[in-house]
């Protein structure tokens, strides 16, 4: 199921970000994921403060030669691997 | 020398081998550390900073049971402190709701819960303890907790008649995560495997049941299991390798490649209390016995999996085909595998029924002083 685009994804309980060695890290359960260029920059937005479309514009800016489209349907892709390793809770 | 490829990711620090509970399939090894020679806080507090700075990102606080020890809020702190995540795998027999509070505040991440069963006499059974109820008010106090909770079902023989009553219980709970995980045979789940070996039927109905529930609770509950790997037609990667990616802690301040490292012959483990983790990883004999491939045997040594099982688990290529080089016997290409089908063809007999009512001669493991 596609993220709701009003909804405001957190983290959460449990999962956090880190560093280790110069390396930003998402920590979770028995889990840990890397997190680079994108992939940070769409975490630290999970603050339960943007909307799942603010955190679009805002890459589709960041990233403004690559496709608006496909910035779209990756974010929308990766925010739902994050909810189903239950890393995000979408507030309404 | 083979070098150490990787930095270590989790280290497994088993605070106590002192537990409330009796388990029939306790991961401790069979002779159980006392009380008096365990890591004092200051020597754990520095296994922490050094594990941080070998890389490893998370620490499984395990024991016996880690809230046994009375300086768990300071190993807690003092793990948060150099950087870790911390997992606590607890009974949550020694739990009440100001302890949790402050675990919670003292920076615990993630609590795992474990359950002998969904059932009060199950789990008496099992762990030869009355501690159902109690685990019951833990889940309640968590739903108000901010911290991550998994339920850890430990499962075989005897209980696999109840998953459904599992998972409802974690289902009713606030865990976002649940593990399904099939007795492993080491240590007292060796001695106790002819009642705990599950049958051939009970394990494929148990992997049809969490194939549905995942795609039923997909986005609400992570449903992880893990499979005897007897029945396997390949052998697990064990610890994902010997010295790639655990390091393990014994009370008394043993490094272990693994929790059952040492039933094998021949090995000497180095202490933290006289040297660094560092040096430990990279250099000791015992992380560098089966590291790497020099170490194998055919049909391991030619195999194209070899870089995906790492031969299997070398504990119990020792309990099994009686040397700690040799395949994993579980392995289908093992020249050993012959010993395991005779196992699990007495687990297949019809006149073993799996959910027998006699009560089986169990082995508890005892609690250490």
């Amino acid at each position: 199921m596609t993220p709701d685009l009003n909804s405001h994804p957190r983290l959460a309980a449990g999962c956090r970000l880190s560093e280790n060695n110069q390396q930003r890290v998402l920590l979770m359960p028995e889990r840990a994921l890397r997190l680079n260029g994108p992939s940070l920059e769409i975490v630290e937005r999970c603050d339960g403060k943007h909307t799942v479309q603010q955190i679009i514009t805002d890459l589709q800016q960041l990233y403004s030669k690559a496709e608006p489209k496909k910035v779209e349907s990756d974010i929308l892709d990766y925010l739902a691997r994050l909810r189903d390793q239950r890393a995000l809770d979408f507030d309404g | 020398m083979t070098l150490a490829p990787t930095n270590p990711l989790a280290l497994i620090a088993e605070l106590t081998h002192r537990c409330p509970l009796h388990c029939v399939y306790c991961s401790n090894p069979l002779e159980l550390e006392s009380r008096s020679g365990e890591l004092d806080t200051l020597t754990w507090s520095r296994v922490f900073r050094e594990a941080a700075e070998l890389g490893v990102l998370q620490a499984d606080f395990t024991g016996g049971e880690p809230l046994a020890r009375a300086d768990i809020l300071d190993l807690v702190r003092a793990a948060r402190a150099a950087g870790l995540y911390i997992n606590l795998i607890t009974s949550g027999l020694p739990l009440d709701e100001a302890k949790l509070d402050a675990l919670v505040a003292a920076g615990l991440d993630h609590l795992q819960l474990s359950f002998q069963s969904a059932r009060e006499e199950t789990a008496a059974e099992i762990s030869n303890t009355k501690s159902h109820a109690q685990k019951l008010r833990v889940l309640e106090w968590l739903k108000s907790r901010r911290v991550a909770v998994t339920l850890n079902f430990v499962i075989h023989r005897r209980n696999l008649n109840q998953l459904a009553e599992m998972l409802a219980l974690a289902e009713s709970s606030s865990a976002t995560r649940v593990e399904f995980a099939h007795v492993q045979y080491y240590g007292w789940g060796f001695a106790n495997r002819e009642q705990l070996l599950p049958t051939r039927e009970q394990l494929a109905n148990s992997i049809d049941f969490f194939k549905r529930a995942q795609e039923r609770l997909s986005g609400k509950i992570r449903i992880e299991y893990v499979v005897p790997d007897y029945y396997a037609k390949y052998p697990k990667p064990c610890m994902g390798g010997w010295g790639r990616k655990l390091m393990l802690i014994t009370p008394l301040g043993e490094a272990l490649p693994c929790h059952a490292a040492r039933v094998i012959p021949g090995l000497q483990f180095e202490n933290v209390k006289d040297r660094s983790l560092r040096e430990i990883w990279e250099a000791s004999d015992s992380f560098q016995k089966f590291r790497g491939q020099a170490w194998m045997q055919e049909p391991c040594k030619s195999c194209d999996r070899r870089e995906l099982d790492f031969g299997g688990c070398r504990c119990q290529a020792l309990l099994l085909a009686g040397d700690a080089s040799a395949t994993d016997p579980v392995c289908s290409l093992a020249p050993t595998r012959a010993k395991v089908d005779a196992i699990l063809e007495a687990a297949n007999q019809p006149s073993a029924p799996a959910a027998s009512l006699t009560s089986p001669a169990w082995l508890y493991r005892p609690n250490p002083t």
